[in-house]
């Protein structure tokens, strides 16, 4: 999306940016490998892949599954998942007549610490508009075809709920150990866009 | 019309599907992004605080023209963490602006838009 064009107040974000970082510097509030290190841990670190475990564990143990619905952000600490962005996080149950997806409407309430930072799409003012208004016609665009008697609940994330879907087990999947299933499970799952596929 | 019925069942607007791209566009974006989350850390100001910032930053861009969003995120984001840096006297816009234009005289080799004028 780089052809947007650029802001009229904001003709040079880069050399402002650049500036403001030089004076929080100057003034002892940040240091440059403090931001390095923010940057990386949420670049490389963190990202979809710690979801994909809390959903997986979900799946092969019904207490915690329980434990996860009932009080997200207490059951994925438990994993060792938490930070910023990582409070007030529930948890929306996909069931074989219910499908859950979450939006941020007004900015882009994201769960970092399970799923890393949004992808653009997210942040995209089509896909913050349309899936509240149309959410089955724009699921269906991006892969994921819904049938009809599928209940479709849009959830609008915000600084005091932070969405997360527990995607539906695939079928053919009993065999699988917790760490298998975690390889399967998307970050497009755990948004709601997509389903999670037996492999 | 507002942007929301521009993004009509017509809308031409594609969404990526892949599950891969980047998370940053360019290295500014990932700088104001880690200055936003530092602070936070650090407790100059709460996350909360942030997002009504951003929410703010954002909804001054909406809607956009001829069914494209006006802005990029990262912009609003730093826009919003600007607005909140300089609300709490952490910073001054005109100490910021001041150091945007030293920067604009930074000799070439250096990045520095044209803010005189001149081509080259």
């Amino acid at each position: 999306m780089t052809d947007y064009p650029h802001s009229a107040d904001y003709p040079s974000p880069q050399l402002r940016v650049e500036a403001l970082e030089a004076l929080l510097v100057e003034r002892g509030l940040v240091d440059p490998e403090m931001l390095d290190g923010f940057i990386s841990r949420y670049v490389n670190d963190v990202g979809p892949m710690n979801g994909a475990k809390v959903v997986a564990k979900a799946w092969v143990d019904p207490d915690y599954r329980k434990r996860l619905l009932e009080s997200g952000t207490d059951a994925v600490k438990e994993l060792g998942f938490g930070g910023p962005q990582g409070e007030h996080i529930v948890v929306v149950e996909n069931t074989p007549t219910l499908h859950n997806v979450v939006v941020c409407t007004l900015c882009s309430c994201y769960p970092w610490p399970l799923l890393g930072l949004p992808p653009n799409w997210y942040k995209d003012p089509a896909y913050r508009s349309r899936v509240v208004r149309e959410p089955r016609k724009l699921l269906g665009e991006m892969g994921l075809e819904l049938a009809d008697d599928v209940e479709i609940h849009v959830w609008d994330s915000s600084a005091e709920n932070r969405y997360f879907v527990l995607p539906n087990r695939p079928e053919g999947t009993e065999d699988l150990s917790e760490e298998e299933l975690a390889l399967l499970v998307s970050r497009d799952a755990m948004v709601g866009v997509a389903a999670v596929k037996a492999g | 019309m507002s942007l929301v019925e521009k993004l009509g069942t017509d809308s031409e607007t594609s969404l990526p599907r892949s599950n891969g791209e980047l998370v940053f566009e360019e290295p500014w974006e990932s700088r104001a992004f880690g200055m936003a989350a530092a602070l936070a850390d650090l407790g100059i100001f709460d996350w909360s605080d942030f997002q009504q910032s951003l929410i703010t930053s954002i909804a001054k861009c909406e809607p956009g023209q001829d069914g494209l969003p006006s802005y990029r995120y990262y912009e609003r984001w730093f826009a919003a963490l600007e607005a909140l840096v300089v609300e709490r006297g952490l910073i001054s816009t005109a100490e910021l602006d001041t150091l945007v234009t030293d920067f604009c005289k930074r000799p070439h080799g250096h990045d520095h838009d044209h803010a005189d004028g001149h081509h080259h």
